[in-house]
């Protein structure tokens, strides 16, 4: 156990020290501040206070941003320690191979969690200022925030998983930039292309809606917008709302990629020849 | 037990997708032992390492590290490990990096700035890696290999890329380090620089050990000639050619050519005809030139 705490402060203490956590805390404030002040004229149309709206138009944007942060910050960690020669140096010590994994896992996921805490925290509270807040909207902005440090912790989990796979840093990329355009871009639009092709069909009734509930970053979609029912909202995130499912089911869905991801990545790692 | 063996390599292969990389190795290390591991490049010498460590499994053959099995916890505790290459992350300082290993091996906190002092990196202890020289680096991976007193000390080219100062002070820490009990296996294709510096050298080539022993074992063996200079008195150097023969050198001098147990007898003789001779120099076989026999006798067994 002790062993896992001594990579975790390390791996901490990179995060920090490569300015990681810095920008990642600054650009999510930014695209959070940047939507509850341009999105905040918007509010008089629907009958929410501003942080609600805020949090909706957020969680469609945080699907496309937390899993790039998350898979950029883990997709070196151990395919870049096999280039340096320094994972060959830990594991021959006397640490597990689940431990190395999992420190790893739990740092980066608390880097990110802290950007995401403070980004999210200092904009929920300005626009909550500025704008006033209600106990709706204050729920609504803490569910996206914890709701936020899952999604990052499950994508922290597959860029790990995935470069524990690659060995190579380059091969590292592509597939963390791969496993993002389809989990993130290509799924919903291919689910969208189907719902359209097949029109009011077995599929659109039956199949998708467990299509969209098996992909992590659509669970978490839905799992936001669910709780939101005045804000307004369109694409996929509109079909979902009619899903025949209890919102909670989202929340395990983003359990099973997450514990299947440290599983798989776990597997790899304890395979990998330094 | 004192006289087991700290490391223990019996008839090791190892492959790789399409070649075998390791035939046939055989190699005891016995405690506070310095061995030097000498071959070419791809001659095996980390594929050898890295099997000691358990990251690579042998297609026949066994391994064992302190009666352990290699990777396993009881051998990673006993042996520490310094790659070739190596690049610590450039934003921590020394110190930082230290403490890493000294936590993973749960040693005293303390020896981390013991350990910076030993190898001469205290003042550096709290600047960022990557302002570090070379040197630096090096010593800083020589001080993480000797984090919690290992038994064996796995160095890979340790000393690639040093100066002959920093070349000196390495084997100086190594040689403290054995004279705690710390069993050292290094490699090196510097062959002169390991000669004083170990007890016994095994030589690789194309995955086969051509040679273990003592240097003077690997020399009888190959019975490579010693040679004696004798430096004649002034006038006296035709009187010397004709007592002993030999090949006349540069007008005053004479070699002879002679084998290992000769040696003595034959500067015995030299040392009686006193007047006749100014000087004598002895050259015994360099490492260089016993490696490169060991290393033939592989290029000829693999000739068809």
């Amino acid at each position: 156990m002790t062993r896992l705490l001594i990579v975790f402060a390390q791996e901490m203490r990179l995060a920090t020290r490569n300015l990681w956590v810095l920008g990642a805390t600054g650009l999510l404030a930014l695209f959070a501040l940047a939507l509850g002040f341009l999105g905040a004229s918007q509010g008089a149309q629907y009958d929410v206070d501003v942080l609600s709206l805020t949090a909706a138009s957020l969680s469609t944007l945080s699907v496309y941003l937390i899993p790039l942060i998350a898979l950029l910050m883990s997709y070196d960690a151990l395919a870049g320690e096999v280039e340096r020669g320094t994972l060959a140096l830990t594991l021959a010590t006397p640490i597990r191979r689940s431990e190395l994994f999992l420190g790893k896992f739990l740092s980066q996921t608390v880097a990110v969690g802290v950007a995401i805490g403070f980004g999210f925290g200092i904009a929920g509270l300005a626009v909550g200022l500025v704008y006033g807040a209600g106990a709706d909207g204050i729920l609504a902005w803490l569910r996206l925030m914890g709701a936020s440090v899952a999604l990052g912790a499950v994508f922290v989990g597959l860029g790990l998983m995935l470069s524990a796979f690659a060995g190579r840093i380059s091969t590292a990329a592509v597939f963390a930039i791969g496993l993002w355009l389809v989990l993130v871009v290509l799924y919903d639009l291919a689910l969208l292309g189907g719902v359209i092709a097949a029109g009011d069909s077995v599929f659109t009734r039956q199949v998708f809606p467990w299509l969209v509930l098996a992909n992590p970053a659509d669970a978490f979609r839905i799992f936001n917008l669910a709780a939101l029912d005045a804000a307004p909202v369109s694409g996929i995130d509109g079909l979902a709302r009619t899903l025949p499912f209890p919102p909670a089911i989202t929340l395990a869905v983003m359990l099973g990629w997450g514990l299947g991801a440290l599983g798989l990545g776990i597997w790899r790692i304890n395979r990998i020849v330094p | 037990m004192t006289d087991q063996p700290i490391l223990q390599i019996r008839d090791l292969s190892v492959d790789f997708a399409t070649f075998r990389a390791l035939s046939g190795v055989s190699l005891d290390v016995a405690p506070a032992e310095r061995i030097a591991l000498l071959g070419h490049n791809g001659a095996g010498k980390s594929t050898l390492f890295r099997a000691v460590l358990g990251f690579l499994k042998p297609a026949s053959g066994e391994v064992t590290v302190c009666g352990a099995r290699p990777g396993s916890h009881r051998a990673r505790v006993a042996l520490n490990y310094l790659p070739e290459s190596i690049a610590f992350p450039r934003a921590l300082t020394g110190q930082e990096v230290l403490r890493y290993f000294v936590g993973l091996r749960r040693a005293p906190r303390s020896e981390v700035m013991s350990l910076l002092e030993r190898v001469g990196l205290a003042e550096a202890a709290g600047r960022a890696v990557g302002t570090y020289s070379k040197g630096m680096r090096q010593r800083l991976g020589l001080a993480q290999a000797l984090v919690g007193a290992p038994r064996l000390l796995l160095l890979d080219e340790p000393t690639s890329g040093l100066d002959p100062i920093s070349r000196r002070d390495f084997y100086d820490i190594i040689a403290a380090a054995a004279g705690r009990g710390c069993s050292v296996l290094l490699s090196s294709h510097g062959l002169e620089e390991v000669e004083t510096r170990v007890d016994r050298v095994a030589i690789l080539s194309r995955g086969m050990l051509q040679a273990d022993g003592t240097l003077e074992a690997l020399a009888r063996n190959a019975a490579l000639p010693v040679r004696i200079r004798a430096t004649a008195q002034a006038g006296q150097v035709e009187a010397l050619h004709s007592r002993f023969g030999g090949t006349r050198v540069n007008g005053a001098s004479i070699e002879l050519l002679c084998q290992a147990d000769e040696k003595l007898d034959l500067m015995g003789r030299l040392m009686n005809c006193g007047p006749l001779i100014r000087d004598i120099d002895v050259q015994v076989p360099s490492l260089n030139s016993l490696y490169r026999h060991y290393s033939d006798l592989a290029e000829q067994e693999a000739q068809p």
